[in-house]
């Protein structure tokens, strides 16, 4: 999808209009525990999606990420008396400068040696986490004091629904300024030849990093929103698992589409609570499915569905 | 004072000399052709000079300045491009966002003020496209600017890799053959936008197989043969050389090449 500088407002503009409509009509709790699942998956996917999608460079490990968003959270109110919001501010802030410091040495490293070491960094911090026991309650996680503002405590699914939605309106409206800026061109002209942006004057290794460290604070934020939805979170949330299950909603929604990385993280989100009804043919169900949009929409579900309206007109 | 000047650059892969002891200069508004038998050197030859390589022995100076051991995101910002043999287009992007791309060392890169997507930002990018889209234009180009680079012909990407590199508005130009797998009618296109490009002040360094080409536009020519130099001189003293003839028919039973000639 190629949007002028003018237009920039339909897709995040388009979206509100969704998520508003959607979180108008939802009837239960329960659905809007879901939406705000997906809309915070959401918010991890796009960023994500900028790293890999756009800019083409694997990380097999984003769910490091999350995890240090989510134990910002947890860990300091609770340890340090440091308040929720400032604590969700920290996490972005730390994950920030982590994924500095590490990208630099890994950033070096291309396709399947940059997935090993992405990978390797989220395995650390999931280590981290469930051996910390006095900081974190090791491997059975921890509660998360709930966000208070004005006195009033953050609990229901409802109100993270629509914090949630609000947010990944405002994280989607910023990765689109950036695609649609000189960084954004740079980045996303790494991802077919690193030596011709060399050479039109692009610093690739800073580039690299930059979009490394955007991504980082995506996550980030959605773990920490992650944890204070859920007022429980485990080391699980910075496992491996859950960093395949983002790159596979990246996959899923379209590379290089920022409404794809919603409606990836949508389908992944809601597929297997559907997929309840078939009892213990649930596993077999999602795998199918999964495997059979692969096959007919390749490009992931949004580009693929785009490119077929756009040849029938 | 030349615009580029290397002298005695080299360097070696294994225990190949590729490159070795090679010194030229080119001028401002001057073509100047490299030209040699297959595996000669030439394009190892462009990748020391654009940075991609680093010489093991040698100066090379742009502008009078040393630029010796700079990686090519610096030499962009002095001025100097190139295009590639093989193509490198960003094929994911449209066909005017690979020349805006070309832009990148004349735009603000301030990622903060891309986040917050300031006005600045925007009208940077209309100026940023205005300028492609008018190097577009100068090669009848404008009508698939928004297409997918993707999904363009060969001899059409050609020519794009060349209005990217003229979008950074560069003293020198390095051009690796540039009229290669092109047809009759865009080889002559290249050959007109070569000299017009010239003709504005441009140093431009050619390495061609098409002889016709090289022989109708050269200022001058440096032929190559197994890494080092074999003469220099106008394309008229270059033809009739024996030397050169040799070479390209000592080096190449079939005498491919030379038969351009």
């Amino acid at each position: 999808m190629r949007l002028s500088w003018d237009n920039r407002w339909i897709v995040p503009g388009l979206l509100l209009l969704v998520i508003v409509a959607i979180g108008l009509i939802l009837p239960s709790s329960y659905y809007y525990r879901v939406g705000a699942l997906v809309l915070i998956s959401a918010l991890a996917v796009v960023g994500l999606n900028l790293l890999l999608g756009y800019a083409g460079q694997v990380s097999l490990g984003h769910a490091g990420f999350v995890g240090i968003g989510a134990y910002a959270v947890a860990v300091l109110p609770v340890h340090f008396n440091v308040p929720t919001p400032v604590a969700l501010l920290l996490g972005a802030f730390f994950s920030c400068l982590v994924a500095l410091a590490i990208g630099r040495p890994i950033l070096r490293l291309r396709g399947h040696f940059l997935a090993v070491a992405t990978l390797g960094f989220g395995v650390l911090v999931a280590m981290v986490l469930t051996n910390e026991i006095r900081w974190t309650g090791g491997p059975d996680g921890m509660t998360v004091k709930r966000l208070e503002i004005l006195g009033e405590r953050i609990r229901t699914p409802q109100a993270w629904y629509w914090i949630a939605g609000f947010t990944l309106v405002i994280g989607i409206t910023i990765a689109q300024n950036l695609l649609n800026s000189p960084t954004g061109r740079a980045l996303r002209a790494l991802h077919d030849s690193e030596v011709a942006a060399r050479v039109a004057g692009v610093d690739v290794a800073r580039m690299k990093l930059t979009v490394f460290a955007i991504s980082a604070v995506y996550a980030s934020v959605a773990g920490s929103y992650l944890a204070l939805l859920n007022g429980h979170i485990t080391p699980d949330s910075a496992g491996f698992l859950h960093s395949v299950e983002l790159v596979t909603m990246v996959v899923l929604g379209g590379m290089g589409s920022l409404i794809g990385s919603v409606v990836g993280a949508a389908v992944l989100v809601i597929l297997p609570q559907a997929l309840t009804l078939f009892h213990e043919y649930e596993h077999l169900m999602l795998g199918v499915f999964i495997i059979l949009i692969m096959v007919f929409l390749r490009d992931g579900i949004v580009p693929t569905l785009l490119q077929r309206l756009g040849r029938k007109p | 004072m030349a615009l580029l000047a290397a002298s005695g650059i080299g360097i070696s892969f294994g225990g190949v000399r590729a490159v070795d002891d090679v010194s030229f200069s080119v001028n401002a508004g001057e073509i100047f052709s490299v030209i040699g038998p297959n595996g000669a050197g030439k394009t190892t030859l462009f990748n020391l000079v654009s940075g991609l390589y680093a010489a093991d022995a040698g100066n090379i100076s742009l502008n009078g300045e040393s630029v010796t051991g700079l990686p090519p995101e610096n030499l962009a910002a002095k001025g100097l491009s190139r295009t590639f043999q093989n193509l490198q287009i960003f094929f994911r992007m449209t066909a005017i966002e690979n020349v805006m791309l070309g832009r990148h060392v004349h735009e603000n890169k301030s990622v903060f003020r891309h986040l917050l997507g300031l006005p600045s930002t925007g009208r940077q990018n209309r100026e940023t496209r205005d300028y492609a889209m008018e190097l577009l234009r100068r090669q009848k180009l404008e009508a698939i600017a928004d297409q997918p680079a993707g999904s363009l012909p060969y001899g059409v990407l050609k020519r794009l890799e060349i209005a990217r590199a003229l979008a950074c508005e560069p003293k020198v130009l390095l051009l690796d053959e540039p009229a290669a797998g092109c047809n009759a009618t865009e080889t002559a296109e290249i050959d007109h936008l070569i000299v017009e490009v010239a003709n504005t002040g441009v140093g431009v360094v050619l390495v061609e197989h098409d002889m016709k080409l090289v022989m109708a536009i050269s200022h001058r020519v440096y032929v190559m043969a197994q890494g080092r130099m074999l003469m220099e001189g106008k394309p008229a003293e270059v033809a009739n050389d024996p030397r050169v003839i040799e070479a390209y028919l000592g080096t190449d039973i079939q005498g491919g090449e030379a038969a351009h000639a």
